[in-house]
């Protein structure tokens, strides 16, 4: 009880830097999982049809996927210095393979006979792309941007070792300041973000699977 | 008008072809049934005609145009098209299926809606209660029927029927055979259609093509086949029962007329001659009377089964 008197204490005594951490944290999410998914949708659309390269693109993506966050951050490093990008840019690495997995299962598991109703009934290769493939893969695409969204923003609170900013820096802070109440309120922040990320994109997801399929 | 000249398919690394030189002509408003064993080589020459298979020789014509010179997909949009698992697109409703093709070719709301209302109608949904559902919520048979409207929308003179009614459970399968046939006749389609199972060939099909291995077997009006059979395969396919199935196609109204009275419950004027023939057996008869006035009689029937 008493550590939570002292995160509210601090968090009451301090609101500007902590709705600026938490800005930053959510604009390192954002950035990260746009390019993330930039990159892996259109990868998964392109390789979902060849067997051979979409293969090779799934395990890629789960040879990435088993790298440590924190691993993929210190492996930036002395590649792209500190800061802001390499934050960004590794989190987009951690966003690439479930995106990625996803698109690909999710067009390869559409209904075959759904594919042919539309080639035979006169669509072109695009419109039979845009109009049935991807409506039809888009809730197990979703469900991979999920899992991303969750991972980055869980993610991002390790950008503080490479001088990302974000709620990490609460964190990092408050062990080193001894501040109990500021690193509290960075690691509750972290996991509620997490948290609310998941359980909001979990109801969007149950939507959209409801208008594709109807279930 | 369906023309297949030398029609053949060998797939790369094949060592054989999958059809060979298949000559076969659907009359302008008829309909053929395209039958034969597994891996006979219906589906693929049913797919080559509107070109979801390349074919890799002979000649296509549709209404007299070159199928192989045209645009495969200009070519598919004025070819109908039904499949066994309907393959609805289930993220649309029943309407912006039936909309497919229609809104494809371009045509203005107005006359998309009047068609896909026209349709539905067509194939005995109502439109008002179904034109906003979405696939999952319709039955087996529904779905087949939203199916065939969706194939029927863009008025193409021809349509290709690949296992139609084959996901349907025997009774939605009978009554939807009879009245897509009834429709298709009253609209003068002209039909390929793919099938193994003979009762349905002989019922849907004008004329029927049998296939094995690729090759043409025997292509006949449907009652002459099961009459006489090419060859030993064809009578084994047709299936021992095939000359009761020939008197499925005939009415009673095919033999001569009787005056005779008879006892026992009165046959319906549609009846066919083997409903007749099962009435007679039942009832341990060798005439029975007709609705209309009259009698059928045993004698006839054997005479009409032995002319053949």
């Amino acid at each position: 009880m008493e550590i939570l008197a002292q995160a509210t204490g601090w968090l009451r005594a301090h609101p500007g830097i902590f709705l600026e951490a938490v800005g930053d944290h959510l604009l390192l999410s954002l950035v990260g999982l746009a390019i993330g998914v930039a990159v892996a949708l259109p990868a998964g659309i392109a390789v979902a049809h060849r067997p051979r390269a979409a293969e090779a693109a799934t395990a890629l993506a789960g040879a990435l996927r088993t790298i440590p966050s924190l691993a993929v951050l210190a492996a930036l490093l002395p590649l792209l210095g500190v800061g802001f990008t390499p934050s960004v840019l590794a989190l987009a690495l951690l966003a690439l393979p479930p995106v990625l997995v996803n698109t690909v299962v999710g067009i390869q598991g559409a209904d075959p006979a759904a594919l042919d109703a539309a080639r035979g009934l006169g669509m072109t290769g695009w419109q039979r792309a845009v109009r049935v493939e991807l409506p039809l893969a888009a809730p197990l695409i979703f469900a991979g941007l999920r899992v991303a969204a969750v991972q980055v923003v869980s993610a991002a609170a390790l950008a503080t070792f490479i001088g990302g900013g974000g709620l990490g820096d609460l964190v990092t802070q408050g062990l080193a300041l001894l501040d109990t109440g500021r690193m509290l309120v960075g690691a509750i922040a972290i996991a509620l973000l997490a948290l609310g990320t998941e359980a909001g994109l979990g109801m969007l997801e149950r939507h959209l699977a409801q208008r594709v399929r109807g279930t | 008008m369906i023309e297949l000249r030398g029609l053949s398919k060998r797939w790369p690394g094949a060592d054989r072809d999958s059809v060979a030189e298949l000559t076969l002509e659907v009359p302008e408003g008829t309909s053929c049934a395209l039958i034969g064993p597994s891996g006979s080589g219906k589906t693929t020459t049913l797919r080559m005609v509107n070109r979801l298979i390349e074919p890799s020789g002979g000649s296509i014509r549709i209404g007299g145009k070159d199928a192989l010179r045209m645009d495969a997909v200009t070519l598919r949009r004025r070819i109908g098209y039904v499949i066994q698992d309907v393959g609805l697109f289930p993220h649309w409703s029943v309407a912006a299926n039936v909309a497919t093709v229609p809104r494809l070719l371009g045509w203005d709301t107005a006359r998309i809606d009047r068609r896909v209302t026209e349709v539905l109608a067509l194939v005995g949904l109502d439109p008002a209660r179904f034109a906003t559902r979405r696939p999952h919520q319709l039955s087996g048979g529904e779905r087949q029927r939203v199916g065939v409207a969706r194939a029927l929308a863009g008025d193409p003179p021809v349509l290709l029927m690949d296992e139609p009614f084959g996901a349907v459970d025997p009774v939605v399968r009978g009554r939807l055979q009879e009245e897509v046939l009834r429709l298709l006749k009253q609209l003068r389609k002209t039909v390929l259609i793919v099938t193994h199972d003979v009762a349905e060939a002989v019922r849907l099909g004008d004329a029927v093509a049998l296939m094995r291995d690729g090759r043409l077997v025997q292509h006949a009006p449907a009652a002459a086949m099961l009459a006489r059979p090419a060859d030993a395969f064809a009578a084994e396919f047709l299936g021992a029962d095939r000359l009761l199935l020939r008197l499925s196609l005939f009415p009673v109204t095919a033999l001569p007329t009787r005056d005779a009275p008879a006892d026992g419950a009165p046959l319906p004027a549609d009846a066919t001659l083997r409903d007749a023939l099962a009435a007679l057996l039942a009832a341990g008869a060798t005439a029975l009377p007709l609705v209309g006035g009259g009698s059928v009689a045993l004698a006839d029937i054997l005479a009409f089964a032995g002319k053949a």
